[in-house]
C-alpha cells in the first residue's frame, strides 16, 4: 500500500502513532541507560564504602594522617598518609612543571601560529601524546629518563617523586593544551580587533583580552589534567620507587594511592585489603572534591 | 511506579547474571569433558603452565590456571569458584579455621629465592647471615664496607652505594625471603618480621620478579631477591648464601631439592628455609595446591572431584616431577611426594576416598 494513496487523515494518524512509539522507545532506552549508569556508580560507591569499613573501624579517622604502613601479621597497622602525600606532591609538581609548557603550546597553536602549517603538524602531535599508553611512558621513563637523571647526580638511582612528576607532567600536557587551545581559538575576533584598534600590542591583546576571556576554559583544562595526574598508576609505579614512606624531599622515593593499590591488592586480604579499599575511597573523594572545586571556579569566572 | 518497575527489572537482570556465573562450575561438571579451574600463586606458574598443558594433551582433561597471587588463590577456594587453589605460603592454623570446610595442602614443587646483585666483574659474592642482616637492615650502605671485604677476599668490591630492591607487590617470594631473614636475625625478626609484604627498613620497590630483576640489571650496585625459577632462566648474577651448617651454597636445582630432605610433617605444612641439610640452599621452599578434603560441596559432580584428585596425583608423580627442571624448579624428593600421595588418598567424596 502506497502512503501517497492514503487519505490525509489516516496518514497523519499513522504518522502520529509511529512517532509516539519511537518517542516512547527512545525515552525508555534513555531512561534505562541512565539508570544503569546511576546503578553502577551507586554500586561502586557502596562497595568502596562497605569494603573500607573494617579499616576505618580499626584505625578511625587517624587512618588518613597516620604514616604507619606495617603489613606484618600481628603488628598490622595501616595509615594512608604516605600515599596521600605522594599523590598530592607528584600531581601538584606535575601540574606546575606542565603549566608553562602547555600554556605556551596552547598560545602558540591558538594565537601566534594559528592556522599555519607548523601548527597543523604540532597540534595533532600534542593530541597524540594523550593517546600513548601510560605503560609506554613508564618504559621511556625507566630506560631513558632515569639514566639521564642518574648522570645528573639524582639520588636513589633516579627513582622517586621528582622522576615520577616529570613523567606525569609530560602525560598531562596534551589535556591542558588541547582544551586551552580550543578555548583560545574561540575568543571572538571582534574583541581582539577592538583592542587592536585601540592601539594595543599583540602581547597586550593576548594577556588583557584573550587570556581573561578564555580563562575559565583554561582553568578547566588544568583541573582535568590534575585529575588525570591524581589517578595515574602504571607509569608512576615504575618510577616512584614504591617506598611506603612520607617523602622527606623532592628527590626522595615514595608511593601514590593508585600505585599502592595496584601493587598490593593481589595478595592482600583482611584488614590490609580493607585499608587498600579505604585508600581507593579516599582517592575517589579527592577526585570528587577537586572536580567540584573546578566546577565552582569555572562557574564564578564564567 | 513505572520507574520502580524498571529498577526492579534491572536488579533482577543483574542478579540473574551473577547467579549464572556462580553455577558455571556445576554445569561444566555435567559435561563429558571435564574442565578443571584453578587459580593462585604466580611463583609456580611457568611450571604449572607447562605440566597443565602436557596433562591436557595426554589425558584430555581441560585445565585452566589463573596466576592471580597466593592471596587470590585462597580467596577463590574460599568462594568455591575454583577446583583447587595454589599458594606459596601454607595456611596458618587460624586461616585454616576460617575456611568454610577442611582444606588439605599438596606440595607440588620446590623453588628458592636467590640474592641477585649487579656488580660488573664481581662474581661469586659470599654473603654470611650477618652480612645479609646488615645489608637489608640498612646498616651497611657501601659495597666496599670492610665487613663485606673480609668475607670476600680476592674480590674487587667497588666504592659504590648499595641499592636494595624489594618487591612492591605482595608476594610468596617475599614471604620465603622474610621467613629466612626472621630465622637468621633476631634484629630482623623484631623490626620487620615475616610476611608477603613488609614494612621495609630501606630500599625501593619494583613490581613482580621481572620488575625487581629489571631494576637490578639496570642499576649498578643494586641487590635484591628474586624467585629462583626466574633468576635461573635469566642467568642473573647471584650470591652464595651461608646455610645452617655454615657452608656457602650456590642456588641450584640440586641444592634447592636438598632443602626438603629432612623430616616433613604429615600435612606438609613446613617452611624449608634454613634447612639442616649441609648441602641445602637455605632460602628454599615448597609451593602448594590447596583443595577441600570433602569434595562433595556446592553440588559438584563426582566426575569433577575424581578428575581433580586424579590430576593432582599425576602432578606429584615422577611423570610430572621429571619435567620440573626444564623450567628451573626443583622436583619433590621421594619422601615428600609420598606424603603428598597419602594426603590425596585422604580426600573424599561423600566420605568415601576418591583414590585407592
Amino acid at each position: 500500500m502506497k502512503l501517497g494513496k492514503l487519505p490525509a487523515k489516516q496518514f497523519s494518524q499513522l504518522l502520529k502513532v509511529h512517532q509516539m512509539n519511537s518517542d516512547k522507545i527512545t525515552k525508555g532506552v534513555l531512561l534505562l541507560s541512565s539508570f544503569v549508569i546511576l546503578f553502577v556508580a551507586g554500586g561502586m560507591i557502596f562497595s568502596l564504602v562497605e569494603g573500607a569499613i573494617p579499616a576505618l573501624k580499626s584505625f578511625g579517622l587517624s587512618f588518613i594522617w597516620s604514616n604507619n604502613w606495617n603489613p606484618t601479621e600481628g603488628k598490622e597497622n595501616y595509615g594512608a598518609l604516605p600515599f596521600i602525600a605522594g599523590t598530592i606532591i607528584t600531581s601538584v609538581a606535575a601540574l606546575l612543571i606542565s603549566l608553562p609548557l602547555s600554556f605556551s603550546v596552547s598560545l602558540f597553536l591558538g594565537e601566534y601560529y594559528r592556522g599555519t602549517r607548523i601548527a597543523k603538524i604540532l597540534g595533532p602531535m600534542v593530541d597524540l601524546l594523550a593517546g600513548i599508553p601510560s605503560i609506554v611512558y613508564g618504559l621511556w621513563g625507566f630506560y631513558v629518563l632515569r639514566p639521564l637523571l642518574i648522570d645528573l647526580g639524582l639520588p636513589n638511582q633516579g627513582f622517586g617523586i621528582f622522576t615520577a612528576s616529570i613523567i606525569l607532567a609530560i602525560m598531562i600536557i596534551p589535556y591542558a593544551t588541547s582544551l586551552s587551545n580550543e578555548i583560545i581559538t574561540m575568543v571572538p575576533n571582534e574583541l581582539k580587533e577592538a583592542a587592536y584598534s585601540l592601539g594595543a600590542t599583540r602581547s597586550e591583546v593576548i594577556f588583557n583580552v584573550v587570556v581573561p576571556s578564555a580563562r575559565s576554559g583554561i582553568i578547566a583544562g588544568y583541573i582535568l589534567s590534575f585529575g588525570r595526574a591524581l589517578g595515574e598508576t602504571m607509569a608512576v609505579t615504575m618510577l616512584i620507587g614504591n617506598a611506603n614512606i612520607v617523602p622527606d624531599g623532592f628527590f626522595s622515593t615514595g608511593n601514590t594511592m593508585a600505585s599502592v593499590i595496584a601493587n598490593q591488592f593481589g595478595e592482600a586480604d583482611g584488614l590490609k585489603l580493607s585499608s587498600l579499599i579505604a585508600i581507593g575511597l579516599l582517592l575517589f573523594l579527592m577526585t570528587g572534591i577537586i572536580n567540584a572545586i573546578g566546577k565552582f571556579i569555572i562557574k564564578r569566572m564564567g | 511506579m513505572k520507574n520502580l518497575a524498571l529498577l526492579v527489572l534491572t536488579v533482577f537482570i543483574l542478579g540473574a547474571c551473577s547467579n549464572s556465573s556462580n553455577k558455571q562450575g556445576g554445569e561444566k561438571a555435567g559435561t563429558s569433558k571435564v574442565t578443571l579451574t584453578a587459580a593462585g600463586a604466580t611463583f609456580p606458574m611457568p611450571y604449572y603452565n607447562m605440566v597443565f598443558k602436557n596433562y591436557t594433551s595426554e589425558f584430555g582433561t581441560l585445565l585452566t590456571y589463573g596466576g592471580i597471587g597466593s592471596g587470590g588463590g585462597i580467596r577463590s577456594l574460599t568462594d568455591k569458584v575454583v577446583d583447587f587453589g595454589a599458594t606459596d605460603a601454607y595456611l596458618s592454623d587460624d586461616k585454616l579455621a576460617e575456611m568454610p570446610a577442611e582444606v588439605v595442602h599438596i606440595p607440588t614443587v620446590l623453588g628458592a629465592v636467590v640474592i641477585a646483585y649487579n656488580l660488573p666483574g664481581v662474581d661469586g659474592l659470599k654473603l654470611s647471615n650477618e652480612l645479609l642482616e646488615k645489608i637489608f637492615m640498612g646498616e651497611i650502605t657501601n659495597w666496599n664496607d670492610p665487613a663485606i671485604k673480609a668475607n670476600n677476599e680476592g674480590l674487587a668490591l667497588p666504592d659504590m652505594e648499595i641499592t636494595f630492591v624489594h618487591r612492591s607487590d605482595g608476594s610468596g617470594t617475599t614471604y620465603i625471603f622474610s621467613d629466612y631473614m626472621t630465622k637468621i636475625s633476631t634484629k630482623w625478626a623484631d623490626a620487620v618480621g615475616t610476611g608477603k609484604s613488609l614494612q621495609w627498613p630501606v630500599g625501593m620497590g619494583a613490581k613482580g620478579n621481572p620488575g625487581v630483576a629489571g631494576t637490578i640489571s639496570q642499576t649498578e650496585g643494586a641487590i635484591g631477591y628474586i624467585g629462583s625459577e626466574y633468576a635461573f632462566a635469566q642467568k642473573i648474577q647471584t650470591a652464595l648464601v651461608q646455610n645452617s651448617a655454615g657452608n656457602y651454597i650456590e642456588p641450584s636445582i640440586a641444592s634447592v631439592s636438598a632443602a626438603a630432605k629432612g623430616e616433613i610433617p604429615a600435612d606438609t605444612r613446613i617452611m624449608l628455609t634454613n634447612s639442616d641439610d649441609p648441602e641445602s640452599y637455605p632460602i628454599s621452599g615448597f609451593t602448594w595446591i590447596i583443595l577441600y578434603k570433602e569434595q562433595n560441596y556446592d553440588g559438584r559432580a563426582k566426575d569433577q572431584a575424581l578428575a581433580t584428585v586424579t590430576f593432582l596425583d599425576w602432578l606429584v608423580s615422577a611423570d610430572a616431577q621429571g619435567q620440573a627442571e626444564k623450567v628451573h624448579y626443583a622436583p619433590l624428593p621421594d619422601a615428600a611426594a609420598e606424603k603428598a600421595k597419602a594426603i590425596l588418598r585422604s580426600v573424599t567424596f561423600d566420605g568415601q576416598p576418591l583414590l585407592k
